[in-house]
């Protein structure tokens, strides 16, 4: 055990996990509302509609996120048209090539956590707020969106864990991540032990975090049985 | 679509290569997941809290770090553990693990992570009574798992398994890094000398799509085969 590797490496890693910190609280962030909005297309009556949502959370959930990163970052800028928009000032950054990739991917997955959420929701809830001559709109907003919300909590924090592994793929696209990071000081000083144990400590600690955070939040909002 | 042409103009033999070594990586990894799996979950499920405690550590641990991470673990570190341990038998010459191992036993460590999981729950849902009954009949230990709680068990944990099997079969597009030749690194082989990454990369997808979608087709029937008498 090489001690002074690990006490040397720490800052460095900690560092990098700004990063990692900064593309899992963005994509989370743009991903909810895209899950949101695949959430309620998917259950729209429309056949055409609902297909098309059930196809994006089908490809996107089916396939591997490196492939999806792979496919936006060296994918998508072969396209010569695209360079030529002002789209390319972002897709040419591989930060957000990855925060893209990320958003899309979490999207699929909130998006079928909220469907399920939705489709749990007793219609009798619905109904009575019918009855009392609520309007549809502030139905879905005050009464089915904050349900939804609870009812997806414990899906969803897996969701978030799941995501925080994930950005580690940032860096197969150059990205100083904390895994990135991670790998470059095991190449250099071929100690892949030591530098696994604090870097794996760290995402752990996060994890921990998380998961604390979701369990309060549960209890916070559980509802009055 | 000449992209495609088997043969030495094309990549269609290479890629169709490269996805049964994604299949046949997958599925390697997956058993040695059900040997974690077989290890862990009596811990887990044991009296003893230390023995509870080492199977808690483990699929913490592996489900809270990120896979790559794993890879990179076993990737870097895979041949000096090994040699280490030759060192002790008296071996000293250099030893070079091939990737495939590597990549089977860094995935097939994750998956044993959720498979314990899996199985930790399903045993847990059956109903203490089998238990008991069995016990009672005077059946001898081995047949009380193999003929009473085992067929029950994999009942409730198939449709479990078959997400662990799809998060495997997604994790192995992880070990390209590696250099093994699976569908990821086949891609990004084909990418890079034709110039052609969007095509290979979104074939690369379809391929990914097209074995999830067949292996789920082949989970549905496993799960209505053991679910006969319900």
């Amino acid at each position: 055990m090489d001690f002074d590797l690990m006490i040397t490496s720490l800052p460095k890693l900690l560092g990098a996990t700004v990063i990692t910190l900064k593309l899992l609280s963005a994509s989370l962030f743009f991903g909810l509302f895209l899950g949101l909005f695949f959430a309620i297309l998917r259950l729209n009556k429309n056949i055409f509609i609902n297909k098309f949502a059930y196809a994006y959370s089908y490809i996107f959930r089916g396939t591997p996120l490196l492939v999806q990163i792979f496919i936006i970052y060296f994918g998508l800028g072969q396209i010569e048209y695209l360079r030529t928009t002002v789209l390319w000032t972002i897709l040419k950054e591989p930060y957000w090539c990855a925060i893209i990739a990320f958003t899309l991917n979490t999207g699929a997955y909130t998006s079928e956590i909220l469907r399920s959420a939705f489709q749990t929701i007793k219609p009798g809830i619905i109904e009575a707020g019918k009855s009392l001559g609520i309007s549809n709109k502030i139905i879905f907003y005050k009464i089915q969106i904050p349900i939804a919300i609870r009812q997806s909590l414990p899906a969803y924090g897996n969701e978030i864990i799941l995501m925080m592994k994930g950005t580690s793929l940032a860096s197969t696209v150059t990205l100083m991540d904390l895994t990135g990071v991670a790998k470059y000081i095991i190449s250099t000083t071929f100690k892949p032990i030591e530098v696994f144990i604090v870097a794996g400590g760290i995402y752990l600690f996060m994890t921990f975090i998380i998961h604390n955070i979701i369990k309060y939040l549960e209890k916070k909002y559980s509802f009055q049985q | 679509m000449e992209l495609l042409a088997f043969g030495k103009t094309g990549w269609g033999d290479e890629l169709l290569y490269a996805t049964l070594m994604t299949v046949a990586v997958s599925i390697t990894a997956m058993f040695v997941g059900f040997f974690f799996a077989l290890i862990f979950t009596p811990l887990k499920l044991s009296k003893y809290k230390s023995l509870n405690l080492v199977g808690n550590f483990y699929t913490t641990v592996i489900r809270g770090v990120p896979e790559l991470l794993v890879i990179y673990l076993f990737f870097f570190g895979g041949s000096g553990a090994i040699m280490y341990v030759a060192s002790i038998f008296g071996y000293y010459e250099y030893i070079e693990i091939n990737a495939f191992i590597t990549g089977s036993m860094a995935i097939g460590i994750i998956s044993g992570a959720y498979s314990t999981e899996v199985f930790r729950g399903a045993i847990q849902s059956i109903d203490k009574g089998q238990f008991e009954a069995a016990k009672v009949l005077g059946i001898n230990k081995f047949g009380q798992f193999y003929k009473i709680i085992l067929p029950q068990m994999l009942r409730l944990a198939i449709p479990n398994l078959s997400n662990v099997w799809q998060i495997t079969l997604k994790d192995t597009s992880l070990i390209s890094v590696t250099g093994l030749v699976e569908i990821m690194r086949q891609s990004y082989i084909a990418a890079g000398s034709t110039r052609d990454p969007l095509f290979f990369y979104s074939f690369a997808a379809v391929l990914y799509l097209l074995l999830t979608y067949l292996s789920m087709k082949l989970i549905n029937k496993l799960e209505i085969r053991y679910s006969r008498g319900y």
